[in-house]
């Protein structure tokens, strides 16, 4: 169970990108995750609200984008869909092939909302504008 | 909080004409980092100090039991006076792994990891304080007995050497691909018990991890037996060698 490292992890560079940005808010995480990266998604779900707790990422939505596993042969030049533990040619059937995807763990983005009326975009808050006047 | 308006976002805004803009809200800011950044960068780090002390470090993985302290023991006393070697060995409790190595010849660190199923890169940087790396060869890391976790974070090794056992069954590389992919070199111990376990196939074992794309080589041993022990230290001497080849082995000075 190593998802919630990996969770603190992501946390660390969210918290950081929300403070550069002088957010208080971060709304939603968006990763991407291969099947051959070795991380579970569910798990990870269940493991983040228990790293963002307390933080400004309280609550974010977590989006996982796959990945799907595909190799190129190194005998027939072919680039084919494999599957994690075959990963085989699919055109000639030669094990001598390199992954061009489904090994993935990024960090993609993060999106950043209005701390006080979460609304999107550049705007002005009114609610704290009636407060000042 | 905002000491003007009382917003609790403190620099992403500025105040206009009764309002608050809120200049960086609602932003989808692209990162396209690891997920593991931070080890990585760390990892990156250990493996400078690596270079610059001239030593090869080998990451040593597998499921529990399979024979890592063994092969381990056994390499330190096979090789004594040809290699120096120390040992950084990773479990969640106990000395006794370290204890083993001591007392077969070589200097160990213990990580205890209490419940965590790995060892990260910064568990390696501090455990790396209380060696002399300057002064070795060759540096193991023996990671926690996991095939799952350990797969997933770069500590700044050089090679990785996967164990699988006899007993443990011929398709784990099937099993357990993140693992098995990340071998440099696959280990098969305890050979010795091949005919007792019974249903054990070198063939298919091998089928299996070439399956997973991986052209290492297959080392089949036994520790307790010898059996095989030549070509894992020629293989590791080799690596030794090409690591570093303008270098005399330290052993030597």
């Amino acid at each position: 169970m190593h998802e919630l490292a990996i969770c603190e992890s992501v946390l660390r560079q969210a918290l950081e990108v929300a403070a550069s940005h002088g957010s208080s808010h971060v709304s939603r995480i968006t990763l991407c995750i291969g099947p051959l990266a070795g991380v579970e998604p569910h798990l990870l779900l269940q493991a983040f609200p228990l790293a963002a707790a307390g933080t400004v990422c309280a609550g974010a939505a977590i989006e996982i984008k796959s990945a799907a596993v595909r190799v190129e042969c190194a005998v027939c030049g072919a680039a084919s869909a494999a599957l994690a533990n075959r990963l085989l040619c699919a055109a000639c059937g030669n094990w001598r092939v390199a992954l061009i995807s489904g090994d993935e763990m990024r960090l993609d983005s993060i999106e950043l909302r209005c701390s006080t009326c979460t609304r999107k975009g550049d705007h002005a808050c009114v609610m704290f504008a009636a407060v000042r006047t | 909080m905002c000491n003007v308006c009382g917003c609790a976002d403190l620099n992403g805004h500025v105040h206009v004409a009764g309002a608050i803009l809120h200049a960086d809200s609602g932003k989808q800011v692209e990162v396209m980092q690891a997920m593991l950044h931070d080890n990585d960068q760390q990892a990156a780090h250990n493996r400078a100090h690596f270079e610059a002390a001239g030593v090869l470090v080998v990451n040593m993985m597998s499921s529990p039991g399979a024979g890592k302290t063994s092969l381990l023991e056994e390499t330190i006393r096979a090789l004594k006076g040809q290699l120096a070697m120390a040992v950084i060995e990773g479990d969640l409790e106990t000395e006794n792994d370290a204890r083993r190595i001591r007392a077969a010849g070589a200097q160990a660190v213990q990580i205890t990891t209490g419940s965590a199923c790995h060892l990260d890169a910064s568990m390696v940087h501090a455990a790396l304080h209380t060696l002399d790396i300057r002064k070795l060869d060759v540096l193991f890391i023996e990671n926690v007995g996991n095939l799952v976790c350990p797969a997933s974070f770069d500590l700044g090794q050089h090679k990785n050497v996967v164990l699988l056992s006899v007993t443990e069954g011929d398709d784990k590389p099937e099993k357990y691909p993140v693992m098995f992919r990340a071998a440099d070199v696959l280990a098969i111990t305890k050979t010795d018990l091949t005919q007792a376990v019974g249903d054990f196939q070198i063939l298919r074992a091998l089928r299996h991890f070439r399956q997973l794309a991986n052209a290492a080589p297959m080392i089949e041993l036994s520790a307790r037996h010898g059996d095989g022990m030549a070509d894992w230290t020629s293989w590791l001497l080799a690596a030794r060698q090409a690591c570093r080849p303008a270098l005399t082995l330290r052993a030597h000075e």
